[in-house]
């Protein structure tokens, strides 16, 4: 077919254009993971007893589990002692505010198209930032703790409100989970944690933007966000890295727990440097994130557009506890040229009347491997639960793949399920319809991408919803390859 | 405005069009009919720039510059519009949106600046009624769901916007009922103007009773066997086709040169 070149154009190399290095002097931990190293990134934080105590049950719990394999995507064996546990910029003077913090980082982040202070005044959105696994600087804290919101770093919250932190720590994803996530227990140095108190509706987006800077690092972030009753939460978070050739490993954990009428919503844009066009370098994405909605009438709902990373592994996922609670997630993943995605959810119906929505939305191009992987669970108890899940794949060209792979179990006769399932491959009739109009191949396939993906970015916070148009077009190459 | 000279296309392999010469003047509106399969879809495709369509001889020059060497966006840029017979669907994509970028797509190519939102809105509108079509119409996907008829009206209404010098209509009148013939055909005839020139492709007469041509060709496998006024298109639909074969026998293929 004449019209395969056409597509094929299309595909050509991906320009990453958050690939910069930045040249920071950083204190690093040395290669390789033993208890010695746990203990020294716990004493670099300057951890109480107990927490020191966790990553170490932790550590000795992961040397008995086994990387998982089921998962649909292949990668060389990753040598876990090759690897940087430790990594922090190192600062001239404690930062105590945002002018303090360090000039090279902050050009780093206005690079990145977050100047921290412009956000805070401007955009209305607290964001802490965290670069290679350290928090760099939460905005907004003063307006927010005048409600009673905590929201700050990770190892902020250990000293600061470690009542919380002890509570909540490991409820949602304990640290025998899984490899990844026991991984992150022992070694994760920073994060976000966000804490609303009981009625209180959060009047900004929080939001974390994760940096991975130096070379041979692992990132292992942890957060931890807690909605008390009839709280209110939306978060979001930015992931971007910088051109490597080797691989890196960003193994995070997320936990949500919202309580009686309380409502947390999450959304991710990942855009970690997804290796080049032949598929050497980028991030291997391995990620637990599940949120408990533990009070009656809770929800929780993820939103994610995953367009970055080499290998993304990653399910954010419901445990509907409370009765009536609700559990939603919508999902946007993209693949080009070598990039291997194997992403969905698991909706577990405990509590009775529960419900969850699940709208997935797949986009290969290139070579790329996309899977959907969801589980369904209706518990014995959870009468008249009901579950709503619509997968749909977009393929671009004729090289690239989409698998779906959903499970479902149900124990309660009173369940209503439906699944909904659909692939479909970009024309050329729709675009020589397009090209027919004026409108070059190019920004048709934007356009039929951007419309297939309308359903879940209309879930996301508006002025992320456009920075997500313009990241698929990004990642799709679409961009001045007109020739 | 067009000129089409010895035109061959062929079509995966198999040649379609035998040697087509049109000329059509700006003002002018010239209908195209001729039996299935004659070769009236591939002659408004290739004007287009269909890939699947390939060009093996002959020319086509609009406004003088090779069309034929364009691009396909590039042709809709310069002015020519084609109405698709079987408009695609776009989940997703609103006809609003969609439209707009159209617009500005062609607006960017001649150096002009993107269509105020305000004024697009206003632009819509008054063409939008003009084909009767409502305001809900717009936010709908690109013809998601939409009937035969709402297809039609959506490609007209899309070329009363655009505004093209010249309008390729393929096969607009098939699959509408008589009352929306009318709506289309008036939609049509509202964009007639002595700078814009026709090609109205079609199998039966019917339009042609609304938007009444100043030619008449008759192709008949891939060939005009007969072009004439507006009683040519009465005869054949009185006579049927079978008529002018009949008059014209198919001259060997030697004969072409």
């Amino acid at each position: 077919m004449v019209s395969k070149s056409v597509l094929q154009e299309q595909m050509a190399k991906q320009e990453y254009k958050y690939g910069f290095v930045s040249d920071l002097d950083e204190d690093k931990a040395p290669k390789g993971l033993n208890e010695d190293i746990v203990r020294l990134i716990s004493r670099k934080k300057n951890e109480p007893e107990w927490f020191l105590e966790w990553r170490l049950r932790a550590y000795r719990h992961w040397l008995t589990m086994k990387e998982p394999k089921w998962s649909n995507v292949t990668y060389p064996p990753i040598n876990y002692q090759d690897i940087i546990y430790y990594a922090a910029p190192k600062p001239k003077k404690p930062v105590n505010s945002l002018e303090d913090v360090d000039p090279e980082i902050r050009n780093l982040y206005e690079k990145l198209g977050i100047p921290l202070i412009e956000q805070e005044r401007l955009a209305g959105v607290a964001v802490d930032a965290v670069l290679d696994s350290v928090s760099v600087a939460t905005t907004f804290k003063a307006r927010l703790a005048e409600l009673g919101i905590i929201f700050c770093s990770f190892s902020e919250a250990v000293h600061e409100h470690p009542d919380l932190v002890r509570k909540y720590l490991g409820t949602v994803v304990p640290f025998n989970d899984n490899f990844f996530a026991g991984l992150n227990s022992a070694v994760f140095s920073d994060g976000s944690f966000a804490y609303v108190p009981p009625g209180v509706r959060c009047p900004m987006e929080l939001s974390t933007y994760f940096r991975i800077n130096a070379q041979d690092t692992g990132q292992f972030e942890r957060t931890l966000i807690i909605a008390d009753e009839g709280a209110y939460v939306s978060y979001l978070e930015g992931c971007t890295a910088p051109i490597r050739d080797t691989n890196q490993l960003h193994a995070a954990v997320v936990e949500l727990i919202a309580l009686d009428n309380a409502e947390i919503k999450y959304s991710t844009i990942q855009n970690w440097y997804p290796g080049d066009k032949n598929g050497k370098g980028g991030i291997y994405n391995f990620v637990t994130k599940r949120g408990k909605a533990l009070g009656v009438n809770s929800k929780v709902s993820w939103t994610q557009v995953e367009t970055g990373s080499a290998i993304t592994w990653k399910y954010p996922s419901c445990i509907l506890q409370g009765d009536n609670s609700v559990g939603e997630f919508y999902s946007v993943a993209l693949v080009n040229n070598y990039q291997q995605a194997d992403t969905g959810t698991k909706m577990l119906h405990i509590g009775k009347n529960t419900r969850s929505t699940i709208i997935s939305k797949g986009i290969s191009a290139g070579y790329g491997r996309n899977t959907y992987r969801g589980r369904v669970q209706i518990h014995k108890g959870a009468t008249n639960s009901r579950n709503y899940s619509q997968c749909d794949s977009l393929l671009i060209g004729s090289t690239c793949a989409a698998f779906t792979f959903p499970d479902i179990q149900v124990q309660e006769p009173t369940a209503q399920m439906e699944h909904e399932a659909s692939t479909s491959k970009i024309g050329e009739e729709q675009l020589f319809y397009c090209q027919a109009r004026g409108i070059t191949p190019e920004d048709a396939t934007n356009m039929i991408v951007n419309g297939f993906c309308k359903q879940v970015f209309l879930k996301l916070p508006m002025e992320f919803a456009v920075e997500a148009q313009k990241l698929i077009g990004v990642s799709l190459n679409l961009e001045g390859t007109v020739g | 405005m067009l000129e089409i000279k010895d035109l061959h296309v062929k079509v995966a392999g198999k040649e379609i069009l035998k040697g087509i010469d049109l000329l059509i003047k700006p003002g002018e509106v010239h209908a195209v009919m001729g039996p299935n399969g004659s070769g009236k879809t591939t002659l408004a495709q290739v004007l287009a720039g269909r890939v699947t369509y390939e060009v093996t001889g002959g020319q086509a020059r609009f406004e003088g510059k090779d069309l034929l060497a364009m691009k396909p966006e590039d042709r809709a840029r310069e002015g020519v519009f084609m109405a698709f017979q079987y408009p695609v669907e776009i989940p997703g994509v609103s006809n609003a949106y969609f439209l707009k970028a159209a617009l500005n797509a062609i607006r960017k190519y001649h150096g002009r600046e993107e269509i105020d939102a305000m004024d697009f809105v206003t632009l819509v509108q008054d063409k939008a009624k003009l084909l009767g079509l409502d305001e809900t119409f717009m936010k709908r996907g690109l013809n998601e769901g939409f009937s035969g008829g709402e297809k039609k009206k959506n490609e007209v209404f899309q070329m009363a916007v655009l505004e093209p010098k010249l309008c390729v209509l393929d096969e607009t009148d098939s699959g509408l009922d008589i009352d929306a013939l009318r709506v289309v055909a008036n939609g049509i005839n509202a964009m007639r103007s002595p700078n814009r020139a026709m090609l109205v492709v079609t199998h039966y007469q019917r339009l042609l009773d609304y938007v009444v041509p100043d030619f008449v060709h008759v192709l008949v496998d891939g060939k005009i066997v007969k072009s004439g006024d507006a009683d040519l298109a009465r005869n054949l639909e009185k006579h049927g086709y079978g008529w002018i074969l009949e008059e014209t026998p198919r001259p060997p293929q030697a004969a072409r040169a």
